[in-house]
Order: C-alpha cells, then structure tokens, then sequence
C-alpha cells in the first residue's frame, strides 16, 4: 500500500475527489524544478569517483586473461613483487570466496581462482605507487594457461555440455531454463484464424555510462573498512564486500559519490570493489582503481544478446489469441542477474496488450565472452523488438493499420495479466492517440514515398518489483528526516542518484509535504553509515518506492509538526496547514507563522524533531513458481512512433524523427520525466541502429573503445519530441 | 619530471609533472582541478575538453608541456571569471544546462559547456545546426543531447534578447565525428 493511503492528516494539497476546488494545487510537484545538485555538476564541484585523492593512496590495476576459456596452471608474480614501487600483488587465492549479486547463482571471483572464462577476465591485481608502476608490474607477472575449448555461439553451448564454463552447473553449459505456459496456447494455435511466424535476432548491446568503473578504498587502524565506489547499488556492494572479505558487515561503509551514468552497468559487485579492499587492508594504504574504457568494454553487464521465436495467433479482426515465444539467451560467462533476465525475457510481455493465452521457453546458456547483465529496460527490450515487429506481420497480414491492431488489443486498466500481474490505471491508448496525433500518422504515412515510413511500438515497464534479490521481509525503501530548528530539513535516503535526479527527487517531496522550499532541503544519500537501507538504483523502482517512503516519513512528521501547532493555537490539527514555507490556520488565514516558527513550537512541546519513514510492496504476482518476478506495484506505459529512412542502394537506415508519449503516472518534475524520456529513445535508437557489442571469431571484444562502439553523437540523434 | 609554467583559468602556477603527462592529468592530478573528467582517455569522448586560448581541446590527448605559456580554461574557471567580468553566480551557459535539465549524471557536462562556451564566444547568436555541430565531439550517454541543445539555444536567447526557437528545425544528417583536437 503505497504511504499516503496509510498516513497523517491527508495530503497536503487535499484529499477530495479529483477536479473538486477544495483541492489545493500542487506547489512543488509537477513544476520543472531544477536539480538540487544541477550547479555543483554545471561548475565542476560535484565529486565523482575518481576525483577523490586520499593521503598516501596507492594506485591499482588489474591482469585480465588473453584467453576466451583456460584453466589457470600457475601464476608468478615474484618478479612483479619485487618491482620498487610495488606494494602488494593479489591473485585469487587472496580473495576465493563467491560472490554474485543474485544468491542462488553467485559464481564469481573478484579474480579467477583457477579458471578465465572470457577475453578480460580479472586475474590478478597490483598496487603500487602510481598507475605506470602497477602497467609495468602487470606486464611481470608470469600466468600458464592451459587454453580450453571456447563457446561463442550460444547455440553450440546448448548442444555440447562439455567442457563445462562453471563445473558446479547442473545441466551442461546451461545457466538457467524458465518454461511457463498460461492457458491453452496449443488449443489456440490450433484453432486460430490467422497465425504469424517468425525468428529474430536481437544483438548485444553495452551502457557505455560516459564514466568508467572506478572504486577507493581505506583501511582503518580500527579494522574498518570504507570503500567509495561508483556503484548503482550501494546496498548489494556492501553485502558482497562483507561476504568476499569476510568483515562483519558493520565494520564496512560504502559510499556511492557522485556518478558519472550507470544505466544498470554499475549493479552488480564488481572485481575492482573487492581489490582495491583487498589491497587496502594488505598495504594499509589507500588504493584507487580507475577501469580503462577498454576494461569497462570487458565488464560489460549489458544487454544480453537473444534469438527469439513467435508465434501469434489472432482472429480476423486482430484480436490476439495465442502468443507462443522460445527464446535462446547469451549470457556470456557469469550469472550476474540472469536468472532475472530470463524471467523478464517471458514475464514482461504480457501489457499493454491483452493475452488470453501465453507461454515461453527461455534459455539462457553460458559462453565465454564478457558476462550480460540488467541494461534498461532489462530483459524486455529483446523480446518486445520481437513481438511489436510480429504485430505488425501481423497488421499487414491482415490489412490493418498498425496502430489500430495495438488498440484493438489493448489489454485495459485495473485488470490482471494472463502471468498474474496486478495492473492498475493504465494510459496506453492515450500514448497511442498522442503518437499517432503528433506525428500525423494517418495523413502522411501513405503519402512519404518509397523508403520513407512511420512505425509504431508500444511497451510497459515495472516500477521496482516485490520481489527484493535476496528474500528477506524488511522495507525495500527507508527514509530519515532530520528536522532543524532554523528550517531546514535533511533527507537520509540509501537511494542511489545515478543521474537520473532521485536525490532531487526526493528533495521535492518533502518540500511538497511539508510546504517547504526546495533549498532549504538537503540530502545525504547513499553512505552505508548514514543512511537507512535502499536496495539502489535499478529495476526502475527509485521515485516509486523511495518517494513512497519519503512521502511516509514527511506525513509523520508534519503530523508530529501540525499536531504541536495546534495545541500551542487551541484549534483542531486538521485546521493548521504547511505551504510556503508558513503554517497556517486555514479557518483564519491571518494566524500565520514561518516553517522555523512552527519547527520551534514542535521542538519545545515534543522533543528533538524527526521522522522514518519506509516503503514495502503488497504481496503481487501469479501464485506459481516465479510468478513474483516482473511483479510489480506499478506499471508505466509508452508508445512511440518514429520515422526513418532507408536508402535502398546501401541499405544504410536513417531515423529521422521520433515521437514520445509515456505514461508513468504524475510526473513530479516533467523536466526530468522528459530528460529520461528522451534519453532512453535516443539509446533505444542506437541500439536498433548503430551499436553492436560483439566478439570476433576468438572472443576477444571487437572494438572496446567509444569511437569503435558507435555511440551517437548530438548530430547522430534525431530530433526527439515528447 | 619537468617544471611547468602554465596560466590556469587566469593564475600563473608552477608544478612539477612527468614529461610524458598530459593536461588532463596534470590538471586533475597535479593541480585538484578535477571538473575536467576522463571518459576514455584516447580522444573519442570529448568529457576532458578544456579550452586553451579559447579554443576547445582534448586535455587527455594534450601534452601538458605544450601548454607552457597558453591561456587554460577548465569547467572551475567559469563562474570565477564571469564574476570578475561583472556577471553574478555562474557562467550563462552553467546556468542555462541547470535550467533546461541538461545535466543527468553530469559527467559528459564540463566538457560539454567548455564547448558551448568556446562556440559562443566566437559566435554569439548559433543556428541549432551549428551547436549540433559545435557539440558533436562531446559525447553525451545519459541526454539524448536535446535538453543540452535547448540549454544553448537558451544561453543564446538570453544573450541576444530573443526567445529560445522551438525543435523542429531540420539539420544534417550522418554521423560526423571531428578530428581529435590538439592544441
Ligand atoms: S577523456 Fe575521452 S576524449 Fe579525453
Ligand atoms: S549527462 Fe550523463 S553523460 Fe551526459
């Protein structure tokens, strides 16, 4: 239930029907707001990883293996040792536990134990005085390998169990098999009027965040270890640390400083965080390990690359039947969250169109190329490329406008999919109308000529599931507010700002709440030692769930604040109202008082002022194996329609125009809505278009540089309107 | 190592670096001006550009020896000299990014401004062509660069008294990187 159905003396801009007068407009929420740390970026302040400088601190790089797949026979770091300068040397048996950010598949090492799995995977780790040092130590460093047969194509790692890439795996080089059917997919087939076929590839892709991975670390004399790292999620970074290194996980701080993009490239634990730890403790020194742009190609985590099948079945009029997907998953050489992704490559499609019967078989296999991850939009993106180009095989089979199919199908709001997700208000068809309006769809698409047309998608997303990566019952979201007598308030958030503005974000509801301005609000976010728990930037979850906790803690506190008022006044709480940076007693407006006043007047009578506040989800999801994953509190909606060229001698496709309608319920700062909006087209485009994250013919990386991975630049996008 | 004599957003300083070092590196590592950021160290992201003698360069790409004597401008040079030219608080084009929402993660952002700023000044009033054009070797991952083009387009308004146009002017089309710049 989300906080303000639970809290408090009701909202602050009234809790009447929608469209009644009584209800104050918002003054905050809804505004195009700057960002509260917008400056400190603009003019250079804003402290990122790599920027921080510690006394006496040591410099880190990392060996990575020339081999695709190769057993580790010996490793010789004598000579490396021995190279002044240098401080310390790791290999794997300096750091051989486990780890992997989703319990049940935890298979990595921060540096190989005994076994390389792909072109770049860590194997050793130096420290010394400075970064050409540790190059030169690297280079001294003897490893014998015994190459193995390497697996590039994931269809030969489903056909040949042996050699196996992970011994402990149970069935050959298989990492995970989801098969879920709902209803009578078969019966459907059979009976359908019309039935579409066809097979897609969807390549892998990368985040290519503009900042590389970057980790400091500091052992204390005390034995306490703090680790600043440029990570999307702090909290996971920080059980894996205590897990690896085996500190009890009090003794741990991480902090995420500011950070230069992720887009789900920076959640899982990465091998830097544990070396660079490691090293800490072993020299007592500071050390700091700055990824090249070429390892960060080698990190990867990106978008797993899938071959997928469907089959649609559907009436004469367009009404879908049946939907039948077999999808085959490269997940290159570790789990990370690929037992997620191969849910969401099946769970996640079932919105915004209505399924009456479903089912998929996905199977994501092991090769020894750089491991796949969550990239936005994780795990869906593959499949629905697949399923909204079938639509329109589809539409064209049955000489419908393609838009028109995707109303017609149009699964409706506060309903239920066929896998068992709650869907609540759901503005798909005025994305649709919106697309299809601004782009003049239906009086120019006949009329642009050969080689020039308008196309059409629709998608749904989660926000956060219900289900965190390790089960446990506490809040996924918690909040601190700590109240000041001069009127400031501070925010504790474990959020993870990743450039996406939830630092701001939560700056603005509480302001909201407390009828404050935006300035006089700070945030301290994401240090294990000063803020509660947030499970971190992924899974689209951060303004869901840490604004329902923020708006949790921000009602108990101006209860706490309104009640104190209203005794001091003799009137009813319900009459003392908190805008403007003034409290208020809304029967006589002229009994007025400053923000500070009244925190005053709530310090005096109760005691030092201050709130928690927390966000947990409801129980979701089907009641089947899996059924929790891709459940989600909330759903957002989009359609987009673009318009592209091709020129029919080279081939070559150029997009020219995209148009945006998204529905992701109120937008608290459009500004910021429109900035991940249009960000997230843009890269949409350029994975459709120009990047390719692949591996030649012996797995080494084809081009791990931002001028070979083709990221667009200002005069490579097309003109992006929302 | 090697004394160096640079002018650093109008300060004459003295450091000691290795010969082989570049600006980048001396700025961040030497001197704690650490705005100027490194996305890729090669010259192919643009995150590094300062300006020296008012033109953008790739700092990761530059010899700090070769430097010596030249005009060095960094993201913290900004505001500084704003002021001192009888501006208040941060440069128009700092301003018009925070304003326009421009600024995601920010990391793509200093080298991104120093670019708008050196285009600016050599042309106060830009078509949207030519600011597409004149940020195309600052790669942005996280902006889909519209609200970096509109933030321009801003700071122009507002310096010639005009209203910021609307998208939907045409432009080029293809992928048109510029040579790595050196100083
Ligand atoms: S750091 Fe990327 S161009 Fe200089
Ligand atoms: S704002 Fe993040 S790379 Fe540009």
């Amino acid at each position: 239930m989300a906080a303000r159905d639970q809290h408090g003396i009701g909202a602050p801009w009234g809790d009447a029907a929608a469209g009644d007068p009584a209800n104050r407009a918002f003054q905050v929420v809804g505004k195009p707001h700057r960002k509260i740390d917008g400056l400190a970026k603009a003019t250079g302040r804003a402290q990122y990883a790599d920027d921080l400088v510690l006394p006496g601190m040591l410099h880190a790089k990392t060996l990575r293996s020339p081999h695709a797949h190769a057993m580790i026979v010996a490793i010789d770091a004598s000579k490396a040792k021995a190279l002044p300068g240098v401080h310390a040397v790791i290999t794997g048996a300096d750091l051989p536990i486990k780890y992997g950010v989703i319990p049940w598949t935890q298979d990595e090492h921060a540096l190989a134990l005994d076994k390389v799995r792909f072109i770049g995977d860590e194997v050793a780790a130096v420290a010394a005085i400075d970064e050409d040092t540790a190059n030169a130590a690297l280079k001294l460093i003897r490893v014998e390998y015994e190459p193995l047969h390497a697996f590039l194509d994931p269809r030969e790692s489903l056909a040949r169990p042996e050699p196996k890439i992970h011994e402990e795996s149970k069935t050959g080089n298989v990492s995970k098999h989801v098969d879920l059917a709902f209803g009578d997919v078969d019966a459907a087939l059979a009976s359908a009027e019309v039935v579409v076929e066809g097979d897609y590839v969807f390549h892998g892709t990368t985040h290519a965040a503009i900042e590389p991975h970057c980790a400091v670390a500091q052992f204390s004399a005390e034995g306490r270890l703090t680790v600043w790292s440029s990570t999307q999620i702090t909290h996971y970074v920080h059980r894996a640390l205590a897990k690896v290194l085996e500190l009890p996980i009090q003794k741990i701080r991480v902090v995420q400083p500011a950070l230069g993009g992720a887009f789900g490239g920076k959640s899982d634990p990465f091998s830097l965080e544990f070396c660079v730890a490691k090293l800490a403790m072993f020299t007592g020194r500071p050390v700091k390990m700055l990824y090249t742009r070429e390892e960060v190609f080698y990190c990867h985590r990106g978008r797993h690359p899938m071959k997928l099948r469907y089959r649609t079945a559907a009436s004469k009029d367009g009404k879908i039947d049946a939907v039948d997907a077999k999808i085959l998953i490269d997940g290159g050489s570790y789990s990370s969250f690929g037992l997620v992704t191969t849910y969401y490559s099946g769970q996640l499609l079932t919105g915004p169109y209505h399924f009456p019967t479903y089912r998929f078989d996905s199977t994501r296999v092991f090769t020894n190329k750089p491991p796949c991850g969550p990239k936005r939009g994780h795990g869906s993106v593959q499949p629905r490329f697949a399923f909204e180009v079938q639509l329109d095989e589809l539409a064209e089979k049955l000489a419908l406008d393609p838009i028109e199919l995707r109303r017609r199908n149009f699964q409706g709001d506060f309903t239920r999919t066929v896998n068992g997700q709650r869907i609540t208000s759901n503005g798909f068809l005025a994305c649709l109308d919106e697309v299809e309006r601004a782009s003049g769809w239906r009086a120019r698409r006949a009329k642009l000529g050969r080689g020039r047309g308008l196309g059409v998608a629709g998608s749904m997303y989660i926000s956060g599931t219900n289900y965190p990566v390790y089960p446990n019952k506490m809040p996924q979201a918690g909040i601190q507010l700590a109240v000041e007598r001069s009127g400031r308030v501070t925010v504790f958030t474990g959020s993870n700002d990743i450039g996406q503005g939830s630092n701001s974000m939560v700056a603005y509801v509480v302001a909201e709440e407390l009828g404050m301005d935006v300035a006089d609000i700070r945030v301290v976010a994401a240090d294990t030692d000063l803020v509660p728990v947030d499970l971190g930037a992924y899974s689209s979850r951060v303004t869901f769930m840490v604004g329902n906790a923020t708006i949790d803690a921000a009602r108990k506190l101006r209860t706490q604040i309104a009640g104190a008022v209203a005794k001091e006044w003799q009137i009813d709480a319900a009459r003392v109202r908190m805008g403007n940076g003034k409290v208020f007693d809304l029967d006589s407006t002229e009994r007025c008082i400053t923000t500070a006043e009244a925190f005053q007047i709530a310090e005096a009578r109760c005691d030092t002022l201050g709130a928690t506040g927390s966000y947990n989800t409801p129980t979701l999801g089907g009641d089947y194996r899996g059924g929790t994953i891709g459940a989600s509190p909330a759903y957002s909606f989009t359609a987009h329609v673009v318009e592209a060229s091709v020129d029919v001698e080279t081939g070559r496709i150029t997009c020219h125009k995209v148009w945006i309608a998204h529905d992701c319920g109120r937008a608290l700062n459009p500004m910021l809505v429109a900035g991940q909006m249009e960000g997230s087209a843009y890269m949409g485009i350029a994975e459709a278009l120009l990047e390719d994250h692949g591996v030649n013919r012996f797995g080494l990386h084809a081009g791990p540089s931002l001028l070979d991975y083709r990221i667009p630049t200002s005069v490579d996008t097309p003109e992006l309107r929302r | 190592m090697r004394v160096l004599h640079l002018l650093i957003n109008g300060d004459r300083v003295t450091v000691a670096a290795p010969e082989h070092w570049t600006l980048l590196e001396v700025l961040r590592y030497e001197l704690g001006l650490t705005g100027s950021k490194q996305g890729c160290d090669k010259g192919d992201c643009g995150a590094c550009t300062v300006l020296v003698d008012g033109k953008p360069v790739l700092a990761c790409l530059t010899l700090a020896a070769l430097c010596e004597e030249r005009a060095v401008t960094t993201i913290e040079g900004l505001l500084p000299a704003h002021v001192k030219s009888g501006g208040s608080g941060p440069d128009p084009v700092q301003a018009a990014f925070d304003e326009c929402g421009a600024l995601q993660c920010g990391f793509c952002q200093p080298g991104m401004m120093l670019s708008a700023r050196a285009l600016l000044d050599r042309n106060a009033c830009p078509t949207r062509t030519e600011i597409q054009d004149a940020l195309a070797g600052n790669l942005c991952r996280c902006t889909g660069y519209t609200q970096i083009v509109e933030a321009v387009e801003l700071a122009v308004a507002k310096h010639c008294g005009v209203a910021p146009r609307r998208p939907g002017s045409a432009r080029p089309r293809g992928r048109s990187r510029p040579p790595p710049r050196r100083a």
